[in-house]
């Protein structure tokens, strides 16, 4: 497989998917998709679609899991049996667990969960489809889910995957990048104080680089930001303009 | 200090809402010193509330949190031996013991509390006690506090019943007087609709649904009350 690949930069500077080096790949987000949980966003991330629902504050069971003095974040993560190229079984693996427990990790940081003793926030992502960078796709999804069921936190939170191929840094790898190539970094963060909140690294890197790479993500992080922003608001500001057109037209 | 938004402006979590010392804080949004200046930030989606100097966000999502004093609408989930548990459609399960439901005695080996109160049944009661660390207290001893046994019973975004009730409950003094219905509504977010026929239950509960939609916008209660003309002309209220 990877004496076929010749080159993950093509002659023209371009990526394998014509992609600048910096570029990110498109990306869409809905909130609010699903009726029967408290908030829930559905993203499309290139080729990545993920879909989260986020259930809480609510009681706790089992009971004896249940803190005093705050409440608990549950993280679900699951890749979906079709989601990958080689049907994959539907019990969790190694790889589910993992991500499942450094989102935790990462949405506890944001959250107030002090205000909610012995309660829970659950949190289930499926990703129904992966192509690299899921993991900060699902950060992103899993924050605007949260916010939408309107529990109290101190920023959104956003991820961006760098990496290095071919001895140079690039923005949000893909699949094949993430394999082929010499290195990954997730990194997420809340954009609006700059506190990193995951960072992970898989490879080889020198101090100049994961340098790069930070400032790299950060800006890339900025513009997924924005995105956030207005897929957050989309749902009440398209009301507040229907009804204004309408007073406009009545005048 | 400095505000730096206007009164009803959208605001996510994380926004920066004002900075500067001299404010004062209400719901929705939480403070950080950086460089020993305050900041204001929102800690929810919402429209961003100044009065004088205090600063606020009014949540446009939200689960129901108790607070002592509350009428809510419940429904029994579980028959114990001297309480019931009543779900209050909140992280917390609200306790219902029977002395703050019956004014007799009650003895346990010769009756059953599922005489009183069933799984299922539906009450209108209000919370006496909650502090985070015990779940909350209900009672059903006071004006209006009953098991509901007819009525359509529907759920709102908890964070939307002030706009359902109005300023001074003129809001729902209006669905009730253009619609003659009764309606019960607890700040848990359960409304219980009470009317002659079923046409004028719908359309309470399509206006209900209107303010839950249009909550964050303005001259909402014009916009209802319109709404209500309309429709009814075409309703026998009294049948």
């Amino acid at each position: 497989m990877s004496e076929e690949i010749t080159s993950l930069i093509l002659e023209d500077g371009r990526r394998l998917d014509g992609r600048e080096l910096h570029e990110l790949r498109p990306i869409t987000m809905r909130t609010g998709v699903l009726d029967r949980a408290d908030g829930s966003c559905y993203l499309t991330w290139g080729n990545n679609k993920i879909i989260c629902a986020v259930y809480g504050p609510r009681e706790l069971h089992p009971k004896h899991l249940a803190l005093p003095d705050r409440a608990i974040v549950r993280v679900e993560y699951r890749l979906a049996t079709f989601s990958v190229g080689e049907r994959k079984s539907p019990a969790p693996r190694r790889r589910e667990y993992e991500l499942s427990k450094i989102l935790a990790e990462s949405v506890n940081t944001i959250l107030f969960l002090e205000k909610f003793p012995t309660g829970t926030i659950d949190i289930f992502i499926t990703v129904l489809d992966a192509d690299g960078g899921t993991r900060c796709a699902a950060l992103t999804a899993a924050s605007l889910g949260l916010a939408d069921a309107g529990i109290p936190m101190r920023g959104l939170l956003t991820g961006c995957a760098v990496g290095k191929i071919e001895g140079k840094i690039v923005v949000d790898l893909s699949d094949i990048e993430d394999k082929e190539g010499e290195g990954d970094m997730p990194v997420a963060m809340i954009y609006n104080s700059g506190e990193l909140t995951l960072l992970q690294c898989d490879g080889n890197f020198t101090l100049e680089e994961i340098e790069e790479g930070l400032k790299l993500s950060k800006t890339a992080i900025g513009q997924i930001y924005q995105m956030q922003r207005k897929a957050l608001l989309a749902k009440y500001s398209q009301i507040k303009e229907s009804l204004d057109e309408l007073g406009e037209e009545e005048e | 200090m400095t505000i730096l938004v206007t009164r009803n402006q959208l605001v996510i979590p994380g926004e920066i809402l004002a900075h500067g010392p001299g404010l004062k804080v209400g719901g929705g949004v939480f403070r950080k010193k950086i460089n020993h200046e305050i900041e204001i930030y929102a800690s929810m989606i919402g429209l961003a509330q100044i009065k004088q100097n205090r600063i606020g966000v009014i949540p446009l999502e939200g689960c129901y949190i108790p607070l002592e004093g509350d009428i809510v609408i419940g429904k029994i989930s579980r028959v114990s031996l001297t309480s019931w548990n009543v779900d209050i459609r909140g992280p917390y399960v609200g306790t219902l013991r029977v002395g703050n439901v019956i004014d007799r005695d009650f003895d346990a080996l010769r009756e059953s509390l599922d005489q009183i109160l069933q799984t299922g049944d539906i009450i209108k009661a209000q919370i006496t006690y909650f502090d985070r660390m015990r779940d909350p207290v209900l009672t059903m001893q006071g004006r209006g506090l009953r098991k509901i046994n007819n009525g359509r019973l529907i759920e709102v975004d908890p964070v939307k019943i002030p706009r359902i009730i109005g300023k001074k409950g003129s809001m729902i003094q209006l669905l009730k007087n253009m619609t003659n219905s009764q309606i019960e509504v607890g700040q848990n977010g359960r409304i219980i609709i009470i009317a002659y026929n079923l046409e004028i239950e719908n359309l309470v509960e399509c206006a209900i649904r209107k303010i839950e939609a249009e909550a964050h916008t303005s001259g909402l209660t014009d916009r209802i009350r319109e709404f209500l003309e309309k429709r009814k002309d075409k309703i026998d209220l009294k049948k």
